[in-house]
């Protein structure tokens, strides 16, 4: 008898617990604004690149007047089939738009897609939604190497202060010059990426606008995030002569490194990435280029409530404020200020191009043709998933970035820059 | 024995009262704890029914004082990760076989108390073999040959691993808990140097043959994963059958009990240990074979996504009874998928959500210990009383 009471009391909790299940299910169903988002991120708010995509998604939801319960999240959803799994459960809540945040969704994202033609999905960081031949499915990326090269040119100038204050010179750091008489900066990347070698290129030239001879160093991590082996990376380039470090990585490792060495009497200075790095390295840190995420996300929810089309591919730069540079440290030469905003608003004018072809070479020579074949390809069986055109990259005297698709296909090596060989271990 | 459980606040009191009263003859512990002979399968049920509700309790205190939620919204929501819609339930279900299937491959070696620790490993192996085939033969191969290519080449794959360190343990008596652990990170290498070569210039793999889906399982009753489910259903009946009717089941409990035993009765015991381990890893193998065709259509060193270790809560849990495994696999499931829904619902930290998911399994296994012992409270006043 008893065993029989003690079951059906927990079959009316059940009961209970399935009810209250239902009734929220319904409240959900009944929100005003003919739009719902579904947010699945790598991340959560612990880890910067993750923290950067919701903050610019809270900010556009805000500015819209989308309510929080018309955004549902998914957090630390890895790149395999729990993406399609989390997308496909996504529309079974009612969003009709669905965004991923890092590159490796993409292909779980692009199943779902072609399962809910009626839904709007957004592969951030994707390069493929334009060949996919699907109209509801989409990428969108920064024109990260505008800000990347504005903040070369923020360690150009302090470059420039440094060898004409006679702080840096042959005789106070020997080892920071080539036998040329180049200056040595140096570069943390994460992988061998066409985004990488876009960055660190577009950075490279913008130290260059200000101070032609100098050399890069770029040695890579092998992982986005890793605050040991940026932080090793750092000190290896420095230790190799560099003055300036630059990162294309998460942390906040490399500019904690520079800090310390900078404590310890060496002259060397920090280009950090997404965040403003001076809380790490107060006086090492010069500035950090960032992406201003929320201006995409603003323009795909208007785009979505509107009941119209999100283009297969969005490429924001400084023209639409989509990058920008954080604070500038006060370690930074003096007039950098107007320095940054001239350049910026060169930029925004589209009268200044990154990859002005007058101002590289590649081997020795100008580069006059560029072919970029923008095939989405299975690597392992050399076959092409979604074949695209082979474009012309190059147009009106520069290497035309982020045009021909949001992704970033510039992968030039230039010359004046060396890339390690073995990562750092 | 429901009825000492209900009497059990009355023993309290009287041992309470009789302290208040200051009788200190009794030299009898307040509190004894002894091994019960058996426990009925009524009682069985009410122990872990209890220790739900109890873990129900304690989990609404965490979630009403800590986050401030409604405890029975956020149960509403848990119980939606898996029963919220049919395909959760079917995601829940392939979910499920995935994590059940290497409960089975471990059940006998567990039951032969050869710890093997390395199923993570020999269903990546599995996986691995399964994935290079599919890439490198699926376009000179007919997909009738390819399948049981692939399902062939994955269980051996998947033996071999959990066979070497069984030939080390019985030609040469290593430790298989470290030999089989190590066999893992192994694999993991292994798994990772593959994906390098496979993704190529693309900075991730994606799906296999994302163009031809040659080598993914076709749909079956709507899903590709419903294949999944049926193979790890026959297994279950296969190794419960396996272990418990036929003479290697025999052979294997016997080995578990006592090596010397064994010997005695003329069993060979090397061989029964290699062969065991070898069934063990073949199953995981296969395993890795129905993720990578079945569910995810790729490799990557968390294919096996630690269900390798999670299975060794089930297959011990559940005392290598393969039908006890399904249910601790739905258990566990349910908890995990519950647990996301709740992180996604209220936009906690997934943390907060493994609380609560941790504070139940954690009542889950602490009742265990009230099926297997009893406590006996003074009761010195008993019959006085009454």
């Amino acid at each position: 008898m008893r065993l029989k009471k003690t079951l059906c009391l927990i079959l009316a909790l059940a009961m209970t617990l399935m009810m209250v299940a239902c009734g929220d299910g319904n409240a959900n169903a009944g929100d005003a604004g003919n739009i719902k988002i579904g947010v699945i991120l790598v991340g959560d708010e612990t880890e910067g690149y993750t923290a950067a995509h919701m903050e610019g998604i809270k900010t556009a939801a805000a500015s819209l007047g989308i309510k929080d319960d018309q955004i549902i999240w998914k957090y630390k959803v890895e790149e395999n089939s729990t993406c399609y799994d989390a997308a496909v459960d996504l529309v079974g809540q009612g969003c009709n738009m669905v965004i991923s945040n890092s590159y490796g969704h993409q292909t779980f994202m692009v199943q779902a897609a072609e399962e809910y033609p009626d839904v709007t999905f957004v592969s951030m960081t994707g390069d493929f939604a334009a060949i996919s031949g699907l109209d509801n499915f989409t990428n969108a990326f920064t024109k990260v190497y505008e800000s990347r090269y504005v903040s070369g040119v923020v360690a150009g100038m302090k470059l420039k202060e440094l060898l004409d204050n006679g702080t840096l010179s042959a005789q106070t750091q020997p080892n920071s010059f080539d036998a040329n008489g180049n200056v040595k900066v140096g570069y943390v990347g994460a992988f061998a990426y066409a985004e990488v070698v876009s960055g660190y290129t577009a950075f490279f030239l913008g130290i260059q606008s200000v101070v032609p001879n100098t050399v890069m160093e770029v040695m890579y991590t092998n992982s986005w995030f890793d605050i040991d082996k940026e932080g090793a990376a750092a000190e290896a380039l420095v230790a190799n002569g560099a003055v300036i470090i630059g990162q294309h990585a998460d942390s906040t490792g490399a500019p904690a490194a520079v800090q310390k060495l900078l404590d310890n009497g060496t002259i060397c200075y920090s280009i950090g990435y997404n965040i403003d790095m001076l809380a790490t390295a107060p006086t090492a840190a010069l500035t950090s280029a960032t992406n201003t995420w929320s201006v995409f996300y603003k323009h795909a929810f208007e785009t979505v409530m509107k009941g119209e089309k999100l283009e297969a591919d969005w490429a924001g730069g400084y023209a639409q404020d989509a990058v920008a540079i954080t604070k500038l440290g006060e370690s930074c030469a003096a007039g950098t200020a107007e320095k940054v905003a001239e350049i910026e608003g060169a930029l925004k004018a589209g009268t200044l191009h990154v990859f002005d072809t007058n101002t590289f070479t590649v081997g020795g020579e100008k580069v006059t043709s560029a072919p970029c074949d923008m095939s989405f390809m299975d690597w392992s069986t050399m076959t092409a998933i979604y074949q695209g055109e082979t474009v012309e990259a190059i147009k009106d005297g520069y290497f035309a970035e982020s045009e021909f698709r949001s992704a970033p296909y510039f992968s030039l090596r230039i010359d004046g820059i060396t890339e390690d060989a073995d990562p750092v271990q | 024995m429901s009825s000492d459980i209900s009497k059990k606040p009355e023993t309290v009191n009287n041992a309470a009262k009789s302290q208040t009263t200051g009788n200190t003859a009794a030299k009898e512990p307040f509190l004894r704890i002894a091994k019960k002979d058996t426990t009925s399968l009524k009682n069985k049920i009410l122990i872990r029914a209890l220790s739900i509700l109890f873990a129900l309790v304690l989990d609404a205190l965490f979630i009403f004082f800590v986050t401030g939620l409604n405890p029975f919204a956020v149960y509403g929501k848990m119980f939606a990760g898996t029963f919220g819609s049919s395909i959760r339930f079917s995601w829940a279900m392939r979910d499920l076989v995935s994590l059940l299937c290497i409960g089975v491959a471990l059940a006998p070696a567990f039951k032969m108390k050869f710890w093997n620790i390395g199923a993570e490993g020999q269903v990546l192996m599995g996986g691995l073999i399964t994935s290079l085939i599919m890439v490198y033969f699926g376009q000179s191969m007919p997909t009738w040959l390819l399948f049981p290519v692939m399902f062939l080449a994955s269980i051996l794959g998947g033996a071999l691993w959990g066979f070497i360190p069984a030939f080390f343990k019985a030609k040469w008596k290593t430790n298989e808990t470290l030999f089989t652990l190590m066999m893992n990170y192994i694999a993991i290498s292994f798994v990772a140097c593959a994906v390098n070569i496979l993704r190529g210039q693309a900075s991730s793999l994606g799906k296999l043959n994302m163009s031809t889906k040659i080598g993914w399982f076709p749909m079956f009753l709507g899903q590709r994963y419903n294949i999944n489910i049926l193979i790890v259903v026959l297994l279950t009946f296969g190794m419960f059958f396996y272990l418990k009717y036929t003479k290697h089941g025999y052979e294997i409990a016997v080995v578990g009990e006592s090596e010397n035993t064994a010997k005695y009765a003329g069993i060979n015991v090397s061989k029964v240990i290699m062969r065991t381990m070898a069934i063990s890893g073949a199953i995981c193998g296969l395993c890795g074979f129905l993720l990578v065709c079945g569910r995810d259509q790729t490799i990557s060193t968390s294919t096996a996504g630690g269900n390798g270790f999670t299975a060794i809560i089930v297959a011990w849990l559940a005392k290598f009874n393969t039908f006890y495994m399904a249910l601790i696999a739905f258990l566990l499931t349910f908890l995990s998928k519950g647990a996301g829904e709740i992180a996604s619902a209220y936009g906690l930290n997934d943390f907060a959500a493994s609380i609560i998911e941790g504070i139940i399994l954690f009542c889950i296994l602490g009742s265990e210990f009230f099926i297997n012992y009893k406590m006996i409270f003074r009761q010195k006043d008993k019959k006085g009383e009454n």
